[in-house]
């Protein structure tokens, strides 16, 4: 760790500020930034959609929204808190920590960077202009065929859906290889693979899962978009196609999909745990392995989700038993971390309580996964609330507090502020009781009969008690996130004097200044070992000089470029003009602008 | 004695916890919900409630030691202050075999009986089984069953103690018939057809519902399953071969609402979707025998003269988006085509 930098403090350049510099920025952090806040908006966006939900089915036969608008906002809320919330709230990590976990100044490809964020962002748009037209997409996030086909969905809802999935897509492609390219050609001095952090070895997982199944999800999307658009019939079943192929093309993106959306959280919860217990991570090699191997079992899963569809008893036997196996690398997971506290002086503060709320409520979702495992079971639990149950306890209870304990912890990294802890306290425990109290439930509530995707149920049916249990829980939920809110507006006007190593942290990026320069690395480190920043404080005999802030003088780094932002207008265009059909003369517009900017791109200079 | 005195109120203020748990554990039993699967009363769900008793077992069995070593480390090595740097362990490789193998060897209990299950529930019942017809349409369900030259729309008869194979397919979009009570759930889908097959046990009049999102009512796209004793199901078959009741014949006296109503019916146009006839089936469900139904407009309401009036003079305010349009059925004309409907016994 070489820290003799060019010391001309303080008379380091003011960074740019304004709507501009943000709109042409190709600093990864702002980046992060700007991806964590759309995230989080969406978030709660999604989390609102989910309280009305709650609240119709508060008591049977409600009619506080019709069927409807019950559909469209099932639809939002899982398409919304998949790909607009829990994924970029990813990329937000992906954005700001990699590049700082390996020791470099910035991504491989800078101005690509900003172009996903700027692709992301008007697919998030695109998808909720629907709401305005009073056509939010109503066919599930799953969107079967022929369900969704121009015959059974005439409206322009599911057109939202196709094509705002699809530019979507190209945000989560784009920066996947960036990512990857990051990682593999960007990692400093001395950082060999299997030096790298566990949140950037998962992440780095995470993006080679993205370029493998994202696009299959394309081809799909195409398909279904071109049956509506132009009629031809590769889910048509009179014409010849078949629905059943949606599902499979669906699934097997749609079951490595989960694999992305967790393997962040866990590499989070891998760096929080370790810095908390005041411990190195247990059994480092298999957690990196075990990770490998979740992503690539998760690749030969997918027709779990289609036990019900009758595909033989080879198919589901296969399927069935390829699915337990993934158990095996994921307990891996959970006993390295209980391997990794025990023995350790356990630092209860908010990231960890998150990271321990995270294990605790994910061996839920990961053992009742295991129950519909067996298609026998899941022929019964498969399409009812025990599933519904399941995968909030694997993405709410894994993800979100992932993600939680994530934001607590870098919060002072990149804002240069200590979120308060002891809100951050009562944040858990709001969020801890009230997902259980919402959650655990629904397994009741499947398992007794009742279905997921209904927007009424009857008297008769007796679902009226567990369902009001679920919605206080949900305003529980809602409850813990207006602590976080009233948190972070309470930590913004304080000033920002957190300094540059809170916790005791193992990794790089607690060796430069809250929040770090533009540059990052006065000088790029050179890596020893696996908690470099561990080994130089035992090495100096405790703690380390709080790192000063330096002249970026003779630092090469990228242009700020407005490119970025111009082709990812023109990319959402093409595609949008197939909302409706096929306008030529949006087409074009598209065309011309995604032209002007990749020509005018290439020619810019980069830096 | 004041520690006991502390360790009172604590359990004092426990005690409303506790009893609200009590609570929730009753509230969740079984018993208490028609539509549950915990109760099977079928071959073909015991198969499945069996596989997934094991999983529940081992499940739980994981879960108390897995959170308990969590809780005990998370209490017995909680920072205390001015502790020294803990022991910096890396790992350990023997642990590790050994915590993979375990699981290993729980799912090998739980994969087992499952791909046994699996087989088992392949297997096709024989010649004696009941044969039915299920076809799926937006959003209501149709049962023929060939052999008898039924077809019936919404409430599945069967025989209790003999097995019933079920022949399915859609006439739209993909949907999932589904026996909670019975069996399990098996998608229906166009140009294909699936299969499901069980042996009701326990006579009863049980409810159901489609169980793949299938549009806009899909939330009311119910049915009933009705098990009858053999004797029983078999006078309903007969019964249902004979042609519908009818009020035109002029040599007799009808009550005249009864007249009326048979005339609405035609006249409004019901007879362009809805057969009364057991063997034809038409674009709507089948209304042979509607007054013998438990339930109408597939499944979600009690038939009742009051429910029947308030389906049919209103249909899209109870299924929007439902086929049947709303016919401005004054509430005369109503009482005459819901006593005419409610007649055919």
């Amino acid at each position: 760790m070489a820290t003799t930098a060019v010391e001309r403090a303080p008379a380091y350049p003011a960074e740019a500020t304004g709507i501009w510099s943000w709109l042409t920025t190709v600093d990864h952090k702002r980046i992060g930034i700007l991806y964590g806040a759309t995230a989080f908006l969406c978030f709660l966006l999604g989390g609102i959609e989910a309280v009305v939900i709650r609240l119709q089915l508060w008591r049977p036969e409600n009619t506080l929204v019709s069927a409807e608008h019950f559909n469209q906002l099932f639809t939002m809320h899982g398409t919304t808190m998949i790909f607009l919330g829990v994924m970029p709230l990813s990329a937000m990590f992906f954005n700001y920590i990699i590049p700082l976990h390996v020791g470099a100044r910035d991504v491989a490809f800078p101005r690509l960077n900003a172009f996903s964020y700027w692709v992301f962002l008007s697919g998030a748009i695109l998808l909720n202009l629907s709401w305005f037209f009073g056509a939010a997409p109503n066919g599930g996030w799953f969107g079967y065929a022929n369900l969704t086909t121009k015959q059974y969905s005439p409206g322009l809802n599911i057109d939202f859906w196709t094509v705002g999935l699809q530019v979507l897509g190209i945000a989560s492609l784009a920066a996947a290889v960036n990512f990857f390219v990051t990682v593999i050609n960007l990692r400093t001095k001395g950082m060999r693979m299997m030096y790298l952090p566990m949140f950037t070895w998962m992440s780095f997982i995470t993006q080679i899962l993205l370029l493998l199944a994202f696009p299959v999800i394309t081809v799909a999307l195409v398909f279904l978009m071109i049956d509506r658009s132009f009629g031809t019939s590769f889910f048509v079943p009179s014409g010849g196609g078949d629905p059943v192929l949606w599902q499979h093309l669906f699934w097997i993106f749609g079951h490595p999909e989960v694999y992305i959306l967790i393997l962040p959280a866990f590499g989070i919860v891998s760096e929080v745990l370790p810095v908390f217990a005041r411990k190195p991570l247990f059994g480092y090699a298999a957690m990196v392995f075990s990770g490998a191997f979740i992503a690539f079992l998760g690749f030969g899963v997918w027709a779990h989700h289609m036990f019900a569809a009758g595909m033989g008893p080879f198919a589901d036997a296969f399927f069935s038993l390829a699915t337990m196996m993934i158990a095996v690398p994921t307990g891996v997971k959970i006993f390295n971390w209980l391997g990794t506290i025990w023995g350790g002086q356990i630092q209860y503060r908010a990231p960890m309580l998150f990271a321990l709320g995270m294990i605790a409520l994910f061996i839920i979702g990961g053992l009742s996964g295991v129950m519909h495992a067996s298609p026998p079971a899941d022929l019964q639990q498969t399409d009812t609330y025990f599933i519904v149950a399941h995968f909030h306890y694997v993405l709410f209870g894994g993800s979100i507090f992932g993600l939680t304990a994530g934001a607590y912890y870098w919060w002072p990294k990149m804002f240069g502020r200590m979120l308060d802890e002891r809100l951050g306290k009562v944040h858990f425990w709001l969020m801890f009781i009230g997902m259980n109290l919402t959650f655990f439930p629904m397994h009741f509530l499947g398992l007794n009969g009742m279905p997921r995707r209904v927007y009424t149920y009857t008297a008769e049916s007796n679902f009226t008690f567990l369902n009001q249990v679920q919605t206080v829980g949900a305003l529980l939920l809602v409850a813990a996130f207006t602590v976080f809110i009233v948190n972070v507006i309470r930590t913004w006007r304080r000033p920002a004097d957190a300094p540059a190593d809170p916790w005791n942290g193992a990794t790089l990026e607690w060796s430069i200044p809250s929040p770090p320069q533009a540059f990052n690395f006065p000088e790029l480190p050179e890596v020893h070992g696996r908690d470099p920043l561990w080994e130089e404080k035992r090495r100096r005999g405790g703690t380390l000089p709080e790192p000063r802030r330096v002249s970026g003088a003779g630092i090469h780094m990228p242009n700020p470029s407005i490119r970025p932002l111009i082709t990812a207008v023109g990319a959402t265009l093409v595609l949008a003009g197939f909302i409706g059909g096929s306008h030529l003369w949006v087409h074009l517009l598209g065309l011309a602008i995604l032209f002007y900017g990749v020509y005018s791109w290439v020619f810019e200079p980069a830096g | 004695m004041p520690d006991r005195m502390v360790s009172g109120r604590r359990l004092f203020a426990w005690a409303p916890a506790l009893a609200a748990l009590a609570f929730a554990l009753v509230a969740c039993a079984p018993e208490h919900f028609p539509q549950t699967t915990l109760l099977p009363r079928g071959d073909f769900g015991r198969m499945g409630d069996q596989v997934f008793r094991k999983t529940v077992f081992w499940a739980t069995v994981v879960f108390v030691l897995v959170e308990g070593a969590l809780l005990f480390a998370m209490w017995k090595f909680r920072a205390r202050p001015g502790a020294p740097e803990p022991a910096q362990t890396h790992g350990n490789t023997l642990l590790e075999i050994v915590w993979t193998m375990i699981p290993a060897f729980i799912l090998a209990m739980i994969a087992v009986p499952t791909v046994r299950t699996i087989f088992r529930q392949a297997q096709r019942p024989g010649p004696e089984a009941l044969q039915v017809e299920v076809i799926g349409h937006q959003w209501w369900w149709e049962f023929r069953y060939p052999a008898l030259g039924i077809v019936t729309a919404n409430e599945l008869h069967v025989p209790v103690g003999r097995p019933v194979n079920l022949e399915m397919t859609t006439a739209d979009v993909i949907h999932s018939f589904w026996l909670p009570q019975f069996a399990g759930k098996r998608d229906v889908m166009p140009n294909r057809h699936s299969n499901l097959w069980f042996t009701a046990e326990v006579v009863g009049n049980y409810p159901a519902q489609c169980v793949e999102f299938c549009g806009q009512q899909h939330g009311r796209m119910a049915y009933r399953i009705v098990v009858q004793p053999a004797d029983s199901f078999d006078a309903w078959a007969a019964n249902f071969n004979r042609p519908p009741r009818t009020y035109t014949d002029t040599t007799v006296q009808h009550d005249p609402l009864l007249v009326q109503g048979e005339q609405l019916f035609t006249q409004k146009g019901c007879v362009g979707c809805h057969s009364m006839y057991p063997a034809l089936p038409l674009a709507g469900p089948n209304l042979h025998h509607i007054g013998s139904r438990s339930h109408i407009a597939a499944g979600t309401l009690v038939n009742t003269d009051e429910n029947l009036a308030r389906w049919i003079q209103n249909p899209q305010g109870w299924k929007a988006g439902v086929l049947m349009p709303n016919l401005g059925l004054t509430d005369e004309e109503t009482r005459a085509l819901v006593a005419y409907l409610r007649s055919q016994q």
